[in-house]
């Protein structure tokens, strides 16, 4: 090779690497909007906006079925005598202080709602995502003399009780999941949001 | 195939590559068609825009596979479903305009591409099936422009695809059957939207692929031509290269990346800055939905079918209209038979050539910008005009090629080092 054709490898090798590493952020940058339009869309979030359901017509012992983002949430109108067989069911349930189970901190507790009255939960059995029955009768005779009240899932048959409890031996491995929510005010809730602007 | 290493030399990368090329030709592929694949060395501008032709439908292959995930094929549903698209989907405005610059970037690139056939003959023998599978992959652009274009449904799509379609109708006989064949109903409607949705997400690009693989491999087997127009095969080393020749990879990968950025940056300040391009990339009749009882005012299709369109209305005729569109298509095709001169590039050729190529170039352009026009008298006898200049081109180039005075062409490239 003659002097004027000697190769700079140390020249070479920096425009290669500087090269390169500004084509990898180039691509990063552009690969950003494509992924980021999976994201749910402007309609997509409002459409899966918290919703207010009012509270204030539901009877003592019944429930009504909303729907937030697909699902179905159940909210109970619990009447006092339902609230009493709570404690006793504790080594009949998988997971009694809902350890396990996914709930927002405040509904951590023995009736695991805001307010003990009203239950709301994700309507969505926890072992396939079949929609659970509510069975509120004791001694239901299907279920057994034993049975306290509660959900019963036709599809492999697992059973909670009226805090969305799961019991043992059952296919269902958690607790009947809680939504964020909040109270409006004593006859609305608002389902999707426990802070925040109504 | 490499002869197997010497015991306990293979690092694990080269072990790896070794069991792949057993069982598929990676490295022999990489050697033929890259690292081993001697092109010339005095490529110049011209030489951007074919890989820039191959980098622009890659861009509207991606971009168009993110437009599907969220437009809706039906008469009902498409409109909004772009507006969907630009206004909800996070960065969807984005990928629109991506796909919507890209259409036209594709139109320029390829007809530069094109006219650098047409500078250095590089369609002439033993090229012609090259420029052959060219000219398809121009034809089957033309429809997929035109079968995206109706998507958007918007005032213009649905105007311009009622008269496109209708111009089969001049066809004599089968004509009307064809055009309602063609729509699959009585009318531009639904189903006609959604076929078009069909042809042009999957079964023009799956051709459009084929196409590009094919016109690639026909190159690689004969070699490039040059700005020269000298056949470097002709001139081999001790080493069997051409002397003219440089490997394609890493010289012209490199070159070509170069394009590539500026291509880009002159393709981004597009899309954030410019997108609708004043009206000529996204026309405003198309901000409007369809509506089959309300022609737009001015209607007219997009810049880069506006030459064949003038030359359409030049013609008092429908039939001839039409017959004569098409030819002006179609003559490419028969280049390299039409060129009769010895040289291939306009380098080494006669005054004559040169008259006709620019005053088909300026005719082309000509007629691009009066097919935007509205079809006065005026502007229709210019047309007429550039349409004449235009088909001299191709009918007398029989004789001003083998007339024109030819110079000498050289052995080796002309190539100044720098």
């Amino acid at each position: 090779m003659t002097e004027a054709e000697k190769v700079d490898n140390s020249r070479r090798h920096f425009l290669l690497v500087a090269t390169t590493v500004t084509g990898i952020a180039g691509a990063a940058m552009t690969a950003v909007p494509f992924l980021a339009s999976w994201k749910p869309s402007a309609r997509a979030q409002a459409l899966g906006a918290p919703v207010e359901v009012d509270i204030s017509k539901i009877e003592p012992g019944a429930m009504i079925k909303v729907e937030w983002r697909g699902q179905a949430i159940f909210l109970v109108h619990r009447t006092p005598a339902m609230l009493a067989t709570l404690a006793t069911l504790n080594d009949r349930l998988r997971d009694p202080g809902s350890e396990q189970s996914e709930q927002p901190a405040y509904a951590k507790n023995e009736t695991r709602a805001v307010n003990p009255e009203f239950l709301v939960a994700v309507g969505v059995c926890t072992h396939l995502g079949c929609a659970p029955m509510n069975r509120f009768a004791p001694k239901d005779p299907e279920l057994g003399a034993d049975w306290p009240g509660g959900f019963y899932c036709p599809c492999h048959g697992s059973k909670f009780d009226l805090a969305g409890r799961v019991f043992k031996d059952v296919p269902a491995p958690l607790n009947l999941r809680i939504p964020p929510y909040r109270f409006i005010n004593d006859g609305r809730v608002l389902i999707g949001a426990d802070t925040g602007a109504v | 195939m490499n002869p197997p290493p010497a015991a306990g030399t293979r690092t694990r990368w080269g072990a790896l590559i070794d069991w792949i090329d057993a069982r598929f030709p990676m490295t022999q592929f990489m050697k033929d068609h890259a690292t081993e694949y001697y092109a010339p060395k005095n490529f110049n501008f011209w030489y951007y825009f074919g890989s820039l032709a191959l980098f622009v439908l890659v861009i509207q292959i991606i971009s168009g596979i993110f437009l599907t995930m969220n437009y809706k094929p039906s008469a009902q549903d498409a409109f909004a479903s772009v507006e969907y698209i630009m206004r909800d989907v996070e960065w969807g405005w984005l990928i629109r305009y991506i796909h919507s610059t890209g259409a036209s970037a594709f139109f320029i690139v390829v007809y530069l591409h094109m006219f650098r056939g047409l500078l250095y003959g590089s369609y002439k023998n033993p090229r012609e099936l090259i420029w052959l599978f060219g000219m398809l992959i121009y034809l089957c652009l033309m429809a997929e422009a035109f079968f995206g274009y109706l998507l958007p449904w918007g005032n213009m799509s649905y105007w311009g695809a009622q008269v496109i379609v209708s111009l089969f109708g001049a066809i004599p006989y089968v004509g009307e059957s064809l055009v309602e064949w063609i729509r699959g109903d009585y009318y531009i409607s639904d189903i006609t939207l959604n076929r078009f949705f069909a042809l042009h997400v999957i079964a023009l690009p799956l051709a459009l692929v084929f196409l590009v693989i094919a016109h690639i491999f026909a190159l690689h087997e004969v070699g490039s031509n040059n700005p020269d127009g000298v056949e470097i095969k002709k001139l081999k080393g001790s080493d069997g290269h051409p002397l003219d020749g440089i490997p394609f990879h890493p010289y012209y990968t490199v070159k070509d990346l170069v394009g590539v950025i500026i291509f880009l940056m002159v393709f981004c300040a597009v899309i954030f800055f410019s997108p609708e391009m004043g009206g000529y990339f996204l026309e405003h009749a198309n901000f409007d939905p369809a509506n089959p009882l309300q022609t737009p005012e001015h209607i007219a299709p997009v810049w880069y079918f506006t030459p064949f369109y003038a030359i359409l209305r030049a013609v008092p005729n429908k039939l001839l209209g039409v017959s004569l569109m098409g030819l002006a298509v179609v003559s490419f095709f028969f280049l390299p038979w039409l060129d009769r001169a010895k040289v291939k590039s306009i380098r080494y050729r006669g005054w004559l050539y040169k008259a006709f190529l620019c005053s088909f170039a300026v005719s082309f352009v000509a007629l691009g910008y009066l097919g935007l026009q509205p079809a006065t008298p005026g502007y229709t006898n210019a047309a007429r005009v550039f349409a004449i200049i235009y088909f001299m081109f191709f009918l007398l180039m029989p004789w001003y090629t083998r007339a024109d005075r030819v110079s000498q062409v050289p052995e080796r490239v002309t190539y100044h080092a720098h």
